[in-house]
C-alpha cells in the first residue's frame, strides 16, 4: 500500500509486512471521521444560517422527537463501530501471534537505554540490526520501570515490563533505517531513550554480525558458561535437579499441582523465585538468584536451555503456543 | 442581538434590592457561607486559579517544545511541568469546574429548591478541595513531582525521587471533596425538587450532573485507595506494585484506570449537559429526543466502568481482555452519537441566535465530534498499537477535554453569567473571544494528530528535528488560544463592575432559574414555584423578553 504513504505525505513510512493492514484500517476510520465531522459541521452551519432568529420574539414550531430517526442514528453508528471493532481485533490477534519461525532478539529496557542481544552473541545499545524479510520476535523486559518499545514504521509497540516478558514481532520488508522510541514515560531521560532499527539485506547483515566484537560467543555459549559459573551444573547436571536437556517448551509438573510450559517466563521465574515454582519430584532446595543475576544473563541462560531442546521447531516464549501438539508438524 | 431590551431599561440607578451577593459583606460571610450560590463562587475563584496555574505549566511546555533540544528547561523540569499540567487540569480544574461552579449554582435553582440538601456538607467539600489544592501546591513548591498524572508504578513507587507522596495525598484528599459533592447532588435531585418537577421535566443539565454524581461516588473511592496503596508502598516498602518487592507492576494500571476512565467522563458529562441547555435556549426549542439525550448520559456513565483496559492494549494484558475492552469502548460511541444528532435535530426549524454561549455550543459539537471519532482509532485494538502513547492520543483527548469540556464550561459560564452576577458582559467581545478560542484550539491540537501519526511519542522533553515544524505550529496555536482565554478573564471581570444590569431573563430562556431575579435572592425564590410544564416549553407561550418580574 505504497500509495497511501504518497497520499498522506506526513505518514510514518510503511516498512513492515503488517503496516499496510494497519494503514488500511487507519484510512477507513479517517474516511468515517472526515465524513461525519463534515456532515455535522455542514448541518450545523446550514441550520444556524437558515433558521437564524429573525425577530426577537420569534417562537419556532416545537418537535418533540422522532423514534425512527433515533433508531437510525443508533443503528448506523452501531454498525460502523462494529466493523471497526472486528477489523481492529483481527489485526490485534495477528500482531499478538508471532510466526513460529521468527528469530528471537532479546531486549532489555533500562533507564534510559535499550540493550539488545542477538542469539549469535552480538550486543548493541539503542540500535537494532535485522535482516529484511525475516520475521523477528523481540522478547522484551525491563530492568527497572515500565518502558515501551515502539517502531512507528513497523506499526508495532509493546510495553517492556519489569519482572515479566512480553513479545513484539515484525517482518521488515524494506531495507532502511527506521527510528524506534520508548513510548511509555519512564523518568527523567524518557525522551533520550530512542534509537534506530537498521534493516539490512541478509548478506550485509551477516557481514555486520561477523564484524561485531561480541559475536565470538553466542548467547547459548554464554549461557553455558553461566551454567558453570553460577553453579547450576551442581544440581541440574547431576540429577539432583531436573535436567535442562529437553526442558525447553516441555510441560513441567509443579509441586503445587500446576502444569506449566517451560518458556522463557517460566525459566526466569524459576531462577528468581525457585520456591514458588518448585518442580514435583525434586527437593525444594534451589536458592534464589534474585539480585545476583542480570536480565541479560537470564536471557543467555534461556538461550542455552533453548539450544538444549530435543524437539525442533517452536520457540514460543511469553505466550504459550496455541497448538499443544502441533509442534512436530512445523518444518 | 435581539434580546437586549433590558439593557436599555436598566440603569445604574435602579432600585435597591437585597440579593445573595449584597445580603452580607465581609470575608467571613463568604468563607462561612452555606449558600450554594456563594459556594459556587468560592469554587469559581479557586478552580480559575488552578486553571491559570495549569495553563502556565502548559505555556512553558509549549515554549520548550519549540526546539528539538528543548528551548527552555531541562528534561527533569519538563517532566514536572507536564505532570503538574495534567494533575492540576484534571483534578483541580476540569473535574470540579462544571459540577461545582455551574452545578452548585444551578441545581437548586433549576429544580426549584432553596439550597442543596446538605448546605454545610457543601461548604465542607470546598474546604476539602482547598486542602487538596494546597497540598498539591505545596508539592509543586517543594520541588514538584515527575510521574505524569497517571503515577505509573514502579516509577512512582520506587524509582523517581520527586515528591510523589504529597502529590498522591493531594489526589487522595480531592477525591473526598468530589464524593461529598456527588452525594449532595444526588440527594438534592431526589428530595428537593419543587412540586410538579417530575423526573422527565428536569432540565438535561440535571440529568447529566446526576449521572456525573454517580460516577463521583463510585470511582473516587477507588482512586483514594490506589493513592493510599502507592503511598504505603513508597514509605513502608510493602510490595504491592513494585516487582522488586514482590508486587505486580500492572496492577496499578488496572486500579488507576478503573477510576481513570470514569474520571474522564466526569470531565465531559457535565459539559454535555450544559450544551443541551444552550442548544435549547438559543434555538428556542425543546431538545429533540429529550429522553434519548437524558438516558444517553446514563449509558455513558454505566459503560465508563467497563472500558478501563483500553488504556492497556500494549501492556501485555490478555488479548481477550483487550478485545472485550475494545468492544465496550466502541459502545460509548453510540450514546455520544445520539447526543450529537439530537442537538443537530434541535437546530432544525429552530430560532437560532448566535450569541456567544451558542458559538461555544456549536464549537463544542464540532470538536466533540472530532474528538469522539478519533477516540475510535484508539478503541480499535490493532490500530491502537500503532497510535498508543503518541501525540495522536494527546490530540484526541484535548479535543474532548479542551474542545469539549472547557468549551462547554465557557459556554455555560457566559450563559449563566448574567444570572450569577446580575450583569451583562460585552457580547461582541465575547463572540470574538469564542472565535479566537476555536481557531487557536484547532491550531494547537490539530497538528498533534499528525505528529502522532508520524510517530512522536507523548511526554517527550526533546524530540527528533523532523517533528519541529508541527511543534512550532502547535505552540503558535497555543499562544492564540491563550489570548482567547485572556479576553473573557478581562471582560467578565469588567462586567461585574461596569456591565449593564441583566434583568431576570436576558436570553428569553425557559427554566426555573430564569424566573427569579438576577442576581437571585438569598433563598432563590420568593415563593417556591409549582411546575406545570416540561423543560424547554418554548411552544406554549411566546417567550417573554427582558420582563422585569421583580
Amino acid at each position: 500500500m505504497l500509495w497511501l504513504a504518497t497520499f498522506i505525505p506526513f505518514f510514518a513510512r510503511e516498512a513492515s509486512s503488517v503496516a499496510p493492514n494497519v494503514d488500511a484500517l487507519f484510512l477507513f476510520e479517517t474516511a468515517v471521521t472526515v465524513f461525519f465531522s463534515a456532515l455535522i459541521f455542514i448541518l450545523m452551519i446550514v441550520f444556524a444560517v437558515k433558521y437564524r432568529r429573525r425577530s426577537p420574539d420569534e417562537v419556532p414550531v416545537q418537535i418533540h422527537g422522532n423514534i425512527p430517526m433515533e433508531l437510525t442514528w443508533i443503528i448506523i453508528p452501531a454498525i460502523i463501530v462494529a466493523v471497526m471493532f472486528v477489523w481492529g481485533a483481527k489485526l490485534y490477534i495477528l500482531l499478538a501471534r508471532p510466526p513460529r519461525d521468527a528469530v528471537h532478539v532479546y531486549i532489555v529496557g533500562k533507564q534510559w537505554m535499550w540493550k539488545i542481544q542477538h542469539p549469535e552473541g552480538a550486543e548493541e545499545i539503542d540500535m537494532l540490526h535485522i535482516p529484511v524479510g525475516e520475521p523477528i520476535e523481540c522478547i522484551l523486559t525491563s530492568q527497572d520501570v515500565i518502558h515501551d518499545f515502539s517502531v512507528p514504521a513497523f506499526r508495532v509497540k509493546k510495553d517492556a515490563l519489569p519482572d515479566r516478558y512480553t513479545t513484539v514481532w515484525f517482518t521488515a520488508d524494506k531495507v532502511g533505517r527506521y527510528p524506534f522510541y520508548c513510548d511509555q514515560y519512564c523518568g527523567t531521560f524518557h525522551s533520550h531513550m530512542r534509537g534506530f532499527v537498521e534493516v539490512m539485506r541478509r548478506s550485509s547483515y551477516e557481514t555486520w554480525l561477523a564484524g561485531q566484537s561480541t559475536s565470538g560467543v553466542s548467547m547459548p555459549a554464554e549461557g553455558a558458561k553461566l551454567y558453570q559459573s553460577f553453579g547450576c551444573i551442581q544440581c541440574h547436571g547431576t540429577g539432583k535437579g531436573p535436567s535442562w536437556v529437553g526442558l525447553w517448551d516441555s510441560k513441567v509438573h509443579l509441586a503445587n499441582g500446576q502444569v506449566v510450559v517451560a518458556d522463557g517466563a517460566y525459566i526466569r521465574n524459576h531462577i528468581l523465585d525457585p520456591r514458588d515454582w518448585h518442580v514435583e519430584g525434586y527437593p525444594n532446595i534451589m536458592p534464589t538468584f534474585q539480585g545476583q543475576i542480570t536480565e541479560e544473563q537470564i536471557f543467555d541462560l534461556i538461550a542455552y536451555i533453548k539450544s538444549l531442546a530435543t524437539t525442533p521447531g517452536p520457540q514460543g516464549v511469553a505466550v504459550p503456543p496455541p497448538a499443544k501438539n502441533g509442534a512436530s508438524t512445523t518444518p | 442581538m435581539g434580546t437586549g431590551n433590558s439593557i436599555a431599561l436598566s440603569k445604574p440607578g435602579e432600585e435597591y434590592r437585597v440579593h445573595y451577593l449584597n445580603a452580607k459583606y465581609g470575608i467571613k460571610s463568604w468563607l462561612l457561607t452555606t449558600d450554594h450560590k456563594r459556594i459556587a463562587w468560592l469554587y469559581f475563584i479557586s478552580t480559575s486559579f488552578f486553571f491559570v496555574i495549569g495553563g502556565l505549566a502548559a505555556t512553558f511546555m509549549r515554549l520548550n517544545l519549540v526546539s528539538p533540544q528543548g528551548a527552555l528547561v531541562q528534561p527533569a523540569t519538563y517532566n514536572k511541568l507536564f505532570t503538574m499540567h495534567g494533575t492540576i487540569m484534571i483534578f483541580f480544574f476540569l473535574a470540579p469546574a462544571v459540577p461545582t461552579v455551574l452545578g452548585n449554582f444551578l441545581i437548586p435553582m433549576m429544580i426549584g429548591a432553596r439550597d442543596v440538601a446538605f448546605p454545610k456538607l457543601n461548604l465542607l467539600s470546598w474546604y476539602i478541595f482547598i486542602t487538596a489544592g494546597a497540598t498539591f501546591l505545596w508539592c509543586a513548591i517543594s520541588g514538584g513531582v515527575a510521574t505524569g498524572w497517571t503515577f505509573y508504578t514502579p516509577l512512582s513507587s520506587t524509582y523517581t525521587n520527586t515528591h510523589v507522596i504529597s502529590a498522591a495525598m493531594a489526589v487522595f484528599i480531592s477525591g473526598f471533596s468530589s464524593i461529598l459533592t456527588g452525594l449532595n447532588f444526588i440527594v438534592t435531585i431526589h428530595k428537593m425538587r419543587a412540586p410538579g418537577m417530575t423526573w422527565f421535566r428536569l432540565p438535561l443539565f440535571i440529568w447529566a450532573l446526576y449521572a456525573t454524581s454517580i460516577i463521583f461516588i463510585l470511582a473516587m473511592p477507588v482512586i483514594a485507595i490506589t493513592m493510599a496503596l502507592l503511598v504505603v508502598e513508597r514509605i513502608f516498602h510493602v510490595g504491592i506494585f513494585d516487582p522488586a518487592l514482590g508486587g505486580d507492576p500492572v496492577l496499578f494500571q488496572h486500579l488507576f484506570w478503573f477510576f481513570g476512565h470514569p474520571e474522564v467522563y466526569i470531565l465531559i458529562l457535565p459539559s454535555l449537559g450544559v450544551i443541551s441547555e444552550l442548544i435549547a435556549a438559543f434555538s428556542r426549542r425543546r431538545v429533540f429526543g429529550y429522553e434519548f439525550v437524558a438516558f444517553s448520559s446514563f449509558a455513558i456513565a454505566f459503560i465508563s466502568f467497563l472500558v478501563w483496559g483500553h488504556h492497556m492494549f500494549v501492556s501485555g494484558q490478555s488479548i481477550y481482555a483487550g478485545i472485550f475492552f475494545s468492544a465496550m469502548t466502541m459502545a460509548v460511541a453510540i450514546p455520544s452519537a445520539v447526543k450529537v444528532f439530537n442537538w443537530i435535530a434541535t437546530l432544525y426549524k429552530g430560532s437560532v441566535a448566535l450569541d456567544a454561549p451558542m458559538l461555544y455550543a456549536l464549537g463544542f459539537i464540532g470538536l466533540f465530534t472530532i474528538g469522539g471519532l478519533t477516540g475510535l482509532y484508539l478503541a480499535s485494538t490493532g490500530l491502537d498499537i500503532f497510535l498508543h502513547d503518541t501525540y495522536f492520543v494527546v490530540a484526541h483527548f484535548h479535543y474532548i477535554m479542551v474542545g469539549g469540556a472547557i468549551m462547554g464550561y465557557m459556554g455555560g459560564l457566559h450563559y449563566w453569567w448574567p444570572k450569577m452576577t446580575g450583569k451583562r458582559y460585552p457580547e461582541h467581545w465575547a463572540r470574538v473571544a469564542a472565535l479566537i478560542i476555536f481557531i487557536g484550539f484547532n491550531l494547537t491540537f490539530g497538528p498533534q494528530f499528525i505528529l502522532g501519526v508520524e510517530g512522536m511519542p507523548r511526554r517527550y522533553a526533546t524530540y527528533p528535528p523532523k517533528f519541529q515544524f508541527l511543534n512550532i505550529m502547535s505552540s503558535a496555536g497555543a499562544s492564540i488560544l491563550a489570548v482567547g482565554y485572556l479576553l473573557p478573564a478581562i471582560y467578565l471581570l469588567w462586567s461585574i463592575k461596569y456591565g449593564p444590569a441583566a434583568g431576570p431573563n436576558p436570553w428569553g430562556a425557559k427554566g426555573l432559574e430564569w424566573t427569579t431575579a438576577s442576581p437571585p435572592p438569598v433563598h432563590n425564590f420568593d415563593v417556591i414555584p409549582i411546575v406545570t410544564e416540561e423543560a424547554y416549553a418554548y411552544g406554549h407561550e411566546p417567550a417573554v423578553v427582558g420582563s422585569a418580574a421583580s
